[in-house]
C-alpha cells in the first residue's frame, strides 16, 4: 500500500492527527488522518490464518497484538510524527471474532475463533431448541448463526480444559478484537480497561438492542458467566489513555465494528442513507435512525453507531457471501482471466449476458434467503453463450444480489434508498458500478477516500476528543470521486430481474439435508 | 534458407529446454542436454538472464524461464488493470490539486479516457470514462505522442486541426513542442482544446520504462495558472502521481 501518500502541508499548519487502528481478518493496519480526513500514512501487517480442521478458522491473538503495536509505530514513523501530534486513537475491527484471556497475565487461553469459523453450527441448532434460529432475534436482531460471538464463548468454555472453572472464579475475560486491543493499549493486566462498544456488542447475540445492555436471560441461556463480559460503552468516547508504546498518553476514543465504521466513514448520518462495501463478499448497511427495525425479510438488525450519550443509531444489514470471490474464482479456478480487473475487459467484449445468469451460491444463499441447501449454478445456457457472456453474468450477479438486499430493506423499513455510497476494491470496475446503478435505479457514488473503515474509526475518535466539532464537520470532508447514474429501461430491468429471481429459485434444495 | 545466427539458435535451444517437462535445471544439465561446453552455456544463460528471459533460483542456483517471456506473450496492459492501479493515486491527486483527474491511453489515433476522478467540490459532474480526446491538443495526448513512438507517428501523419484559436497546427512547431515535453517530462494545454481550460499531464510507464498512458488534471485557467505560468505545485502533484502509478505497475504481478 501507498507509502508516498504524504502530501506537503504548509509548514505553519498545526500538526495534529488522528490515528485509526483497523484490526482486520487478514491484517492489522494503522492509518494516520489529518483534519481534512486525508490519509497521511499507512502501515499494515498480515497475520497467520490458522485452519485446524475444515470449517475452523483461528487467529493468534498475541501475534495480532504484536502486529498492532508494530503498525502503530510504523504509521507514526512514516508520517514523521510522534505521539504529541496524535490527538486520539480510534479502533475498528473484524466483527464477532471471539477471544478469552486471563485477566491476571493477559495470556489468551486459546486462539481467537474467527467469525468465519463454523464449529458452533450444531451448538446454534441446539440453542434454537424448538423455536429455531430466530429464538433470540427479537431481543438481539440476529439469527442464531455460527458467526456471532456468544456461542463461540460457550464452545471455548466447554472445550478448553479447566476453563469453565477459571471463568467461574472470575479469572477470565471475554472480548471481540476491539476489547482485546483496547485492554492491551490501556495497560493490559496492569489496569487495562475492559470495554466494548455497542456495535461490537450487537454482534454477540448477548446484547439487548433496546436496552444496549447484556440480556441476562440470553446470557444464561447460552451459558456465559456474566463476569467475563466487558462493559458496553458508546462508539465515540474516551475509554482510557494508552499506556506505554508509541502512543503513550494518547486517548483511546472510539471503537466500531468494521462495517459500521465504513457506514460512519461514508458519513451515512441521515435515515435512509446506506453504503455497500464490495470486497470478497459484500456488506450493505442502511441507517434506519434511532429505532431498531425488526427484519422479517432476512436482514440483520444492528447498532450503526452511538456517539457518547446521544441516542443510538440503528442499521439494517444485508450481506452477500460471494462477490469479489466470484471474480477470483473466474481467475483462479476457471482461468478465464489473468487478473481481477480483466473481468471488465472480457465482459465489455459483448453487449449483454446472452441469456446467461450466474448465481454464486457456493456456500448457500445469504441475505435475504438464508438457504444453506442452495448451491451455485449458471442458467440459461445455449450454444450462443461465450465466456464473455459468463463474465457479464458474473458482474450482474453482484449487482442483482445488491438489488435483492435493497428490496428487503425497503420491505422491512418502508424507506427508499436514494443514493448508494460504495467502497471497496470492486469500485474500480466501472461496468459493475453502472450495473448496480441500473439495477437499483438510483445513483451510485464513490467517495474520494476509499479507506472508509479506518476513516470511520478516526472520525468517531476525533468527535470524542473535539478534534472535529460535529457530524456536519465530517460531512464537509466527504468528497465525491465518481458517480454512476441509472440509464436502463424500466421494462428491461424488470424482465432481467425476473430471470435472475428464477435462476435463484433453481439453486435452492440442491443439497437434500443441511450438511 | 539464409544464413542463421548460431548463438540465437543455441539460446532458443536453452529456452525450449527450460520450457520442457523439468522446469528448473542446473548449468551442467543444460550444457549436457544441448551438447555445449559449460562455459559457453553459462555465457548464453547470463545473457538470457540479463534480458529477463531466464531467472536463476538464488537458493539452488538452478535456472528457469523468466517473467519477461510472459510479458512478451501478453504484453499490452489491460486498461481496467491500469485503472485499478491508478485509483488510490488519482484520488489523492484530485484532492491535492482540487481539480479533476484523468487517466488516458492511446486508442484509434486519439486519447481514450479510462479513468476520471471528479473535481472535489460540490458541483455536478458527469463521469467521462470512455470519452475520446485529441492527441495533438490535450496535455494527455501530447504526453502520449511524445513518449509513445506509435502515437508519435500517428500524430505526425495526421493533419493538426485547429480546435480553438490557440491550437498549434504547424507541424514543425508541434514537433518542437513534443521535444520539450520529452525533455521536461510533462505536457500542458492552455486553452488549446477548450477555451479557458488548462491541463497538465505526465507519462505512466511500466517496468521497462515503456509508456502505457498518461495521467493529468484539467481545470479553469484561472486556477491552474499563476500569472502566465502553470502553477508549479500542480505540475509537481501530477508528476508525483504519474511516478506513483508507474511504481505500482513495476511492482506488479511479475
Amino acid at each position: 500500500m501507498p507509502e508516498a501518500q504524504q502530501t506537503q502541508e504548509p509548514s505553519d499548519a498545526p500538526r495534529e492527527y488522528i490515528a485509526a487502528i483497523d484490526q482486520g481478518t487478514t491484517s492489522s493496519r494503522c492509518i494516520v488522518f489529518d483534519r481534512d480526513g486525508r490519509i497521511v500514512s499507512v502501515d499494515q501487517k498480515e497475520h497467520e490464518q490458522i485452519f485446524p480442521k475444515p470449517g475452523w478458522v483461528e487467529h493468534d491473538a498475541a501475534e495480532i497484538w504484536t502486529n498492532v503495536q508494530e503498525v502503530v509505530a510504523g504509521a507514526l514513523e512514516k508520517a514523521g510524527i510522534t505521539r504529541e501530534h496524535v490527538k486520539a486513537i480510534g479502533i475498528t475491527n473484524q466483527r464477532e471474532t471471539t477471544l478469552l484471556w486471563d485477566r491476571a497475565t493477559g495470556e489468551p487461553v486459546h486462539n481467537a475463533i474467527v467469525w468465519q469459523d463454523t464449529r458452533t453450527d450444531a451448538l446454534c441448532r441446539e440453542l434454537g431448541r424448538n423455536v429455531g434460529q430466530d429464538r433470540f432475534r427479537r431481543e438481539t436482531g440476529l439469527p442464531l448463526a455460527s458467526y456471532f460471538a456468544g456461542p463461540k464463548i460457550r464452545w471455548l468454555l466447554e472445550n478448553v480444559e479447566g476453563l469453565q472453572e477459571r471463568a467461574d472464579r472470575g479469572e477470565i475475560l471475554f472480548g471481540t478484537m476491539d476489547s482485546w486491543v483496547i485492554w492491551n493499549l490501556t495497560g493490559g493486566p496492569d489496569g487495562g480497561v475492559h470495554v466494548t462498544d455497542v456495535t461490537n456488542a450487537s454482534r454477540t447475540l448477548l446484547m439487548n438492542l433496546r436496552t444496549l445492555d447484556w440480556d441476562q436471560r440470553i446470557v444464561s441461556s447460552i451459558g456465559v458467566p456474566p463476569s467475563v463480559l466487558p462493559e458496553i460503552r458508546s462508539s465515540a468516547e474516551v475509554y482510557g489513555t494508552a499506556r506505554g508504546g508509541a502512543l503513550d498518553g494518547v486517548p483511546v476514543a472510539s471503537a466500531l465494528g468494521d462495517q459500521q465504521a465504513a457506514l460512519f466513514g461514508q458519513t451515512c448520518f441521515a435515515v435512509g442513507e446506506g453504503k455497500s462495501t464490495y470486497g470478497t463478499g459484500t456488506f450493505l448497511l442502511m441507517n434506519t435512525g434511532t429505532e431498531a427495525i425488526n427484519s422479517y425479510a432476512g436482514l440483520i438488525t444492528t447498532v450503526g453507531y452511538r456517539i457518547g450519550d446521544q441516542a443510538p443509531v440503528y442499521a439494517l444489514e444485508g450481506s452477500i457471501a460471494i462477490t469479489g470471490a466470484l471474480v477470483q474464482w473466474m481467475r483462479d479456478q476457471m482461468g478465464l482471466i489473468n487478473s481481477a480487473a480483466e473481468i471488465e475487459t472480457l465482459a465489455r467484449s459483448v453487449e449483454d449476458n446472452g441469456g446467461a445468469y450466474f448465481v454464486p451460491a457456493f456456500s448457500g444463499l445469504f441475505a435475504p434467503y438464508w438457504r444453506s441447501d442452495a448451491r451455485g449454478l449458471i442458467s440459461g445456457l445455449t450454444r450462443y453463450v461465450t465466456k464473455a457472456h459468463i463474465a457479464r453474468a458474473v458482474l450482474e450477479a453482484t449487482a442483482w444480489q445488491t438489488r435483492e438486499i435493497v428490496d428487503a430493506m425497503k420491505k422491512d423499513s418502508g424507506m427508499e434508498l436514494t443514493t448508494l455510497k460504495v467502497d471497496g476494491g470492486m469500485t474500480s470496475n466501472n461496468l459493475l458500478m453502472q450495473n448496480i446503478s441500473d439495477f437499483l435505479d438510483v445513483p451510485v457514488v464513490r467517495p474520494m477516500v476509499s479507506e472508509t473503515t479506518c476513516l470511520g474509526a478516526a472520525y468517531a475518535a476525533g468527535l470524542a476528543v473535539g478534534f472535529w466539532t460535529d457530524i456536519e464537520d465530517l460531512r464537509h470532508n466527504w468528497r465525491r470521486a465518481a458517480e454512476w447514474t441509472p440509464g436502463m429501461d424500466a421494462a428491461e430491468r424488470d424482465r432481467e430481474y425476473q430471470f435472475w429471481l428464477k435462476a435463484v429459485q433453481r439453486t435452492m434444495g440442491w443439497l437434500d439435508e443441511e450438511s | 534458407m539464409g544464413r542463421t545466427i548460431q548463438s540465437l539458435e543455441r539460446a532458443a535451444a536453452v529456452l525450449r529446454l527450460l520450457a520442457g517437462g523439468e522446469r528448473r535445471l542446473g548449468l551442467s544439465d543444460i550444457a549436457s542436454a544441448i551438447g555445449l561446453a559449460k562455459a559457453t552455456t553459462h555465457g548464453l544463460l547470463r545473457t538470457l538472464q540479463q534480458e529477463g528471459f531466464v531467472e536463476q533460483d538464488p537458493g539452488s542456483g538452478r535456472y528457469q524461464l523468466g517473467a519477461e517471456l510472459l510479458r512478451l506473450g501478453n504484453s499490452y496492459l489491460d486498461v481496467h488493470e491500469l485503472r485499478a492501479r491508478a485509483l488510490v493515486w488519482t484520488d489523492d491527486l484530485a484532492r491535492a490539486s482540487g481539480e479533476a483527474a484523468y487517466v488516458g491511453v492511446l486508442h484509434q489515433r486519439g486519447v481514450l479516457i479510462v479513468h476520471h476522478v471528479f473535481r472535489p467540490d460540490e458541483s455536478r459532474q458527469v463521469l467521462e470514462v470512455g470519452a475520446m480526446q485529441p492527441l495533438h491538443s490535450t496535455a494527455l495526448g501530447k504526453v502520449i505522442a511524445a513518449f509513445d513512438p506509435v502515437a508519435h507517428n500517428e500524430v505526425m501523419e495526421d493533419e493538426l486541426t485547429a480546435i480553438t484559436e490557440r491550437t498549434v497546427t504547424d507541424s514543425g512547431t508541434f514537433a518542437r513542442n513534443l521535444e520539450l515535453v520529452r525533455a521536461r517530462g510533462w505536457a500542458s494545454d492552455v486553452g488549446e482544446t477548450w477555451d479557458g481550460v488548462a491541463s497538465v499531464a505526465a507519462p505512466i510507464v511500466d517496468r521497462r520504462r515503456m509508456p502505457v498512458g498518461a495521467v493529468g488534471i484539467t481545470g479553469a485557467v484561472e486556477r491552474m495558472q499563476i500569472g502566465s505560468d502553470l502553477d508549479p505545485r500542480l505540475v509537481a502533484a501530477v508528476r508525483d502521481c504519474a511516478r506513483s502509478v508507474s511504481r505500482d505497475l513495476g511492482a506488479g504481478r511479475f
